[in-house]
Order: structure tokens, then C-alpha cells, then sequence
């Protein structure tokens, strides 16, 4: 999983109209005499942008339309338009589609609790009867200090029957083993990201007037009712924000998996649509690994577009 | 100390009479106490033991070979452990560390900066095309890791670039969240008028940035610097396509190598375990000790 902020953006401008910038930009510069400068402060981010982001993306498409042709079996290989032979063969791969239903799987077990979690200590973090606010804090966010792969490969080691801390566990339910891995695996990216996203909803709770929670307390409201008539219903942009980070996270899931395939015979190496780029890259099929690319930005973007349409009509209606 | 009461009685207007916030102070029985900061001790064993427990297993003699459990047992080798792991291979460990802190603070560096100058451009200047730059940049997030990995490493090798320092270090000072969190706290925290001031003091359009906008903004930096290095210093994928040579890994490629050596090399196990101990050390004291600064981005990029 990455860290997928810049959403907070798609999130914001969309549930709440443009009018908000546009205001706050109130009486910008214009005039011809600034667009030289306005160039330069873009140059640079717009170079690397287009170098390493949109360059490769156009690469990729252009990419996804040819394929290699032999001239007999071991004829030098040439590159040739094949319009969309290759996404016809997307459409074919079951390796594919199985990927997605392995993260949608993945995202079943993982979101609804990693989420609800996180809501449930912002809440706790914010309520007035909590002692150690600021420990509890620290300590839930430092897992989000360790790169995925180091968490997968510890976790890997605990999950071990001779390393465990608990060896009657890891004993009893083999916690490598088909039944459990994906669980397994669940716990390690739960393990991160709770933390991070409690601190984006923990953020989101301190902009809750003093006053509205005040009143309420006047009006002999109890924390819990507080909590779910003031503070969910305030916060609900962040949590849709969390969800689309979890759904962009879950589908472009790689790291752990990868790390787990070394360890788990149970986890192919075709687990996640990344996966299944990567591998077919390693073929090396790159034209097929483009299509499969393009196809997932695709179908991320589709996501988390209806997702926030959804919550929108849920939320902000 | 508990921050979220701080925070509320702050923001709660303070009677004419001054002294301490109108909140209605009422005795709390020990239940109501007891019962959150139970449920959070609880959560937190479940944070922290894994980190307690490499701690622990990294301080063993030979992993496996003297008991699993969450304390001490024989010899106490932590040390001695720590130093076989950085002089294993000829220190590749530590170059690896290095090649970590070399990617990170470059990448985050220059993609602060680049991203700072792009927010504050779109922030303070109206031009033509404003609001469509911006939304591309912003759609650049939807973008799964294998495109732009792969389709990288294609372009790389027809330059025959691959398999060097520069593959990783330049693509990693692109950070599109950093242009829109910049946007926004320029927007919000660089007033019009103390531009209109340095521009009749003379001042170049590029002078009143660096020397007056910028400083208005470095909250924002912060939180935008933190931000890219976690991302550049967890970056897995794209080392993994493009490095071949072991000596440019960053420490998540080294450490997985190892890992998959297990059954080639004797010890590795423990290696990887007190590799991975002394990688994500760095990481958890430079987050504890800028955390309050995460606190501001975080509410900037999701709350505004």
C-alpha cells in the first residue's frame, strides 16, 4: 500500500464546489508582466511530472498496442501494431481477474475493521475521560514508521511456529498455511495503516466547534451520543477520504504479498493485479504488462470515482 | 497530557471574565476512566509488542535456538549481534542504510521544493490553464506503482539508464500531494499584501518567494518533506525493477534479498531480523520527534 493523500484533493473539491479556493484566492496576481514568473515556479515540478509520471503512462499505453512477432521460431523479433489484441487477452486472463477477486477479499477483511478501528481510537483519543492521550497517539502511529516490507518480513517471523512469541498459536493454526495466510497478511497491513488513518480522523475531530460539543454537554448529552450524533457526522469527508486511500491501497497491494510468497507457499505469485503485472513483465511480456497496467489504473480510477459518488449521495445529501 | 482537551478548551471562547474555559466541569467517576484507558493499554500491547518483540528476538544468541518467548533468555547479544550484521558482507548493510537516507532525503528535498514552488504558483497567480494543470497533477495519485515501475525501467534502459542511483533518485522527487497541500497552505497563509510590499520594495517575483513566502509556508514544507521521505524510503517496487548491482539497494530491497537466502545461508534469519530492527530505528525516533508537525499537515490536507 502507498500513501495516497493527494485524494484528500478529490475529495475536497468535489464534496465541497470550487467556490472554496477560488474565494480564499481572492485577489490574485494578473496581469501579462507575472506569467514569466509563473512559468518558472511550475518548470521544474511540471518537468519531473511529465518526465516520470506522464511520459511513462503515455509509454505504457503506446506500449499496450503492440506486440512482438517472430519471423519463424527463432527469427529476430519485431515490434508490430496489434491494435487491441492484448486487451483482448486482459480480458481472457483468469490470472487477472482472480487477482481481483483475492484484493476485493483482501479488502473485505481488512478495511471495515482497519477503519472502524481507527474511528473508534480518534473517538477514545478525543474524548475528555481518556488519560495519555498523547502516548496512546505516538504508539498507535509508530507501526506506520516500517516500510511494509519490513513489516511483512517481522510479522513473517512471528507467524512462524520456531520464532513465534506465542509458539502455541502459530503451532496449532498454521498461520502460513491457505486458511489463514490471507488473514495473516490482513493483520500485517491492519497493523500499519490503523494508526495513520486514526491520525487523519483524530485531525479531523479537532476541528469540531468547542462549542457545538459544549452545548450538547449542556443539554445532558453523554459522550456516546455526542460521538455519533456531532463527531462521525463532522468528520464523514475524512472518512471518505480514508476509504478511497484503502480502496487505491488494496488494489495496488504488492509489497506484502511479495514478501509472503517467499515464506508462504499458500500466496501465488500472481496474488494482486500488481503481481500480476510484475510477473508478466518478468516473462518478459511487456506489452501484455502495459495492458494489464492501463487496465488497472482504469479500473482504480472507476472505483474510486463511484466510491466517492456514493459516499457523497450517503454523506453530504 | 492530553492533547484533545487542550486543543478543545483553545478553541472554546474564553469568558469576558477570563480564567479558565466555560466547560461544564463535572466529576468523573473511575469507571468512565478506567474503561477507555483500559481498551487503549490494550491496543497499544498490540502496536508495540511486534517492535518489542524484534527487539527482543534480535538480542538471541541464534534465532529459534533459545526459546521464542517476549523476554530475555540466555545470553544478552544485542550488541554483539548488531555488529556481526553490519560487518556481514563486507558492510553491505550499512551501505544499504546509506543508499535509504541518500534516496529519501534527495527525493524529499527537491520534491518539497518543486512542489512548493507549483502549489504557491497555483495559489497566488491566476493564468490560463490554472485549474487543468492542477487536476492533472492531482489525478497522477490514481496511478498504480507497476505503471509507472515498469514503463520507467523500459524508458531507462533505452537510454541505458538503468541500474544506477539517478533511476531511483529522480523519479522519486515527484510529489503531486505536495503540490495541493502547498496550494492550499499558500492560499490560506501568504497574504496578498505582504507580496504587493515586496514587489513595490523592488522585489522580484522569485525574490518575494524565497525570501518572504516561504518561510510563511514552512509548516507546510515540513509536513510535505515527511510525507515524500516515508514514501521514498518504503519504495520497494521501483529498486526492485530497476537495480540490479546490490550495492545500490535501498535497505527494504537489501533486507528482502537476505530474507531470501534463508535457506542457503546460515544466520541470515537473525540477520534480517536485527536488519530490520536497526532500519526502522531511524525512522520511529525521527516520527516521535516531529510528530506534532504531522498533526498540522494531516488536518490541512483532510480537513480544509
Amino acid at each position: 500500500m502507498t500513501t495516497t493523500s493527494p485524494l484528500a484533493a478529490t475529495a475536497e473539491t468535489t464534496a465541497d464546489p470550487p467556490t472554496r479556493l477560488s474565494r480564499r484566492d481572492a485577489t490574485p496576481r494578473r496581469g501579462r508582466r507575472h506569467h514569466l514568473a509563473v512559468a518558472g515556479f511550475l518548470a521544474p515540478f511540471l518537468t519531473v511530472f511529465a518526465a516520470f509520471y506522464l511520459v511513462p503512462i503515455g509509454y505504457a499505453i503506446y506500449q499496450s498496442f503492440l506486440k512482438v512477432e517472430r519471423d519463424g521460431t527463432f527469427g529476430p523479433a519485431r515490434q508490430v501494431f496489434a491494435g487491441l489484441d492484448q486487451y483482448a487477452t486482459v480480458v481472457r486472463s483468469n490470472d487477472f481477474w482472480d487477482s481481483f477477486v483475492n484484493v476485493s477479499q483482501f479488502f473485505v477483511l481488512s478495511i471495515p475493521l482497519q477503519l472502524g478501528f481507527a474511528l473508534v481510537f480518534a473517538l477514545v483519543l478525543d474524548s475528555p475521560f481518556l488519560r495519555g492521550a498523547s502516548f496512546f497517539r505516538l504508539a498507535f502511529f509508530a507501526p506506520y514508521a516500517v516500510p511494509g516490507v519490513i513489516a511483512a518480513l517481522m510479522w513473517g517471523f512471528m507467524y512462524s511456529p520456531q520464532l513465534s512469541p506465542f509458539p502455541a498459536v502459530a503451532e496449532r493454526l498454521d498461520l502460513l498455511g491457505p486458511t489463514w495466510v490471507m488473514f495473516a497478511m490482513v493483520n500485517v497491513v491492519n497493523w500499519v495503516y490503523t494508526g495513520y488513518n486514526m491520525l487523519i480522523l483524530y485531525s479531523a475531530l479537532q476541528a469540531v466547534p468547542a462549542e457545538v460539543i459544549e452545548a450538547a454537554t449542556m443539554d445532558g448529552a453523554g459522550q456516546l451520543r455526542i460521538a455519533w450524533s456531532i463527531k462521525i457526522p463532522h468528520i464523514l469527508p475524512a472518512l471518505v477520504l480514508t476509504g478511497i486511500f484503502s480502496i487505491i491501497g488494496t488494489l495496488q497491494l504488492f509489497n506484502e504479498p511479495q514478501v509472503f510468497r517467499g515464506i508462504s507457499s499458500a500466496v501465488s505469485s500472481k496474488f494482486s493485479p500488481n503481481m500480476v503485472v510484475y510477473a508478466t513483465s518478468n516473462v518478459p511480456d511487456y506489452h501484455l504488462a502495459a495492458a494489464f497496467s492501463v487496465v488497472l489504473a482504469l479500473l482504480t480510477c472507476v472505483l474510486s470515482f463511484l466510491f466517492l459518488k456514493l459516499a457523497q449521495r450517503r454523506a453530504f445529501q | 497530557m492530553s492533547t484533545a482537551i487542550e486543543a478543545a478548551v483553545e478553541t472554546t471562547p474564553r469568558p469576558p471574565g477570563g480564567g479558565r474555559a466555560r466547560r461544564p466541569v463535572r466529576r468523573q467517576s473511575l469507571l468512565e476512566v478506567l474503561l477507555p484507558t483500559g481498551f487503549m493499554v490494550l491496543a497499544a500491547l498490540y502496536f508495540l509488542l511486534p517492535l518489542w518483540w524484534l527487539v527482543v528476538a534480535s538480542s538471541r544468541e541464534r534465532t529459534g535456538s533459545s526459546g521464542t518467548g517476549l523476554w530475555f533468555d540466555g545470553p544478552f547479544r544485542l550488541f554483539r549481534n548488531i555488529s556481526d550484521v553490519l560487518a556481514h558482507n563486507d558492510g553491505i548493510f550499512v551501505r544499504w542504510l546509506a543508499n535509504s537516507f541518500a534516496y529519501a532525503t534527495f527525493g524529499a528535498l527537491v520534491g518539497t521544493l518543486f512542489a512548493s514552488m507549483a502549489g504557491y504558483a497555483l495559489a497566488k497567480y491566476v493564468f490560463p490553464g490554472r485549474e487543468a494543470v492542477f487536476n492533472i497533477i492531482l489525478a497522477g495519485v490514481l496511478v498504480p506503482a507497476t505503471a509507472l515501475a515498469l514503463p520507467l525501467f523500459l524508458l531507462a534502459s533505452l537510454v541505458d539508464a538503468t541500474d544506477s542511483m539517478w533511476a531511483v533518485l529522480l523519479p522519486s522527487t515527484v510529489s503531486p500531494f505536495g503540490v495541493y497541500l502547498c496550494r492550499i497552505y499558500a492560499a490560506a497563509a501568504v497574504p496578498d499584501e505582504l507580496l504587493e510590499a515586496a514587489r513595490l520594495d523592488g522585489a522580484s517575483e522569485f525574490r518575494a518567494f524565497f525570501t518572504v513566502s516561504i518561510r510563511l509556508m514552512a509548516p507546510a514544507l515540513v509536513t510535505v518533506f515527511l510525507f515524500q521521505f516515508v514514501v521514498v524510503w518504503n519504495n520497494f517496487l521501483l529498486p526492485l525493477v530497476m537495480l540490479q548491482d546490490n550495492r545500490l539497494y535501498p535497505v527494504t530491497l537489501g533486507l528482502a534479498t537476505w530474507n531470501s537466502q534463508v535457506t542457503r545461508v546460515a544466520d541470515i534469519q537473525l540477520y534480517v531480523i536485527v536488519g530490520a530492527l536497526l532500519s526502522i530505528l531511524p525512522l520511529v525516533i525521527a516520527f516521535l520527534a516531529l510528530q506534532r508537525f504531522w498533526r498540522t499537515g494531516l488536518s490541512e490536507g483532510a480537513v480544509k
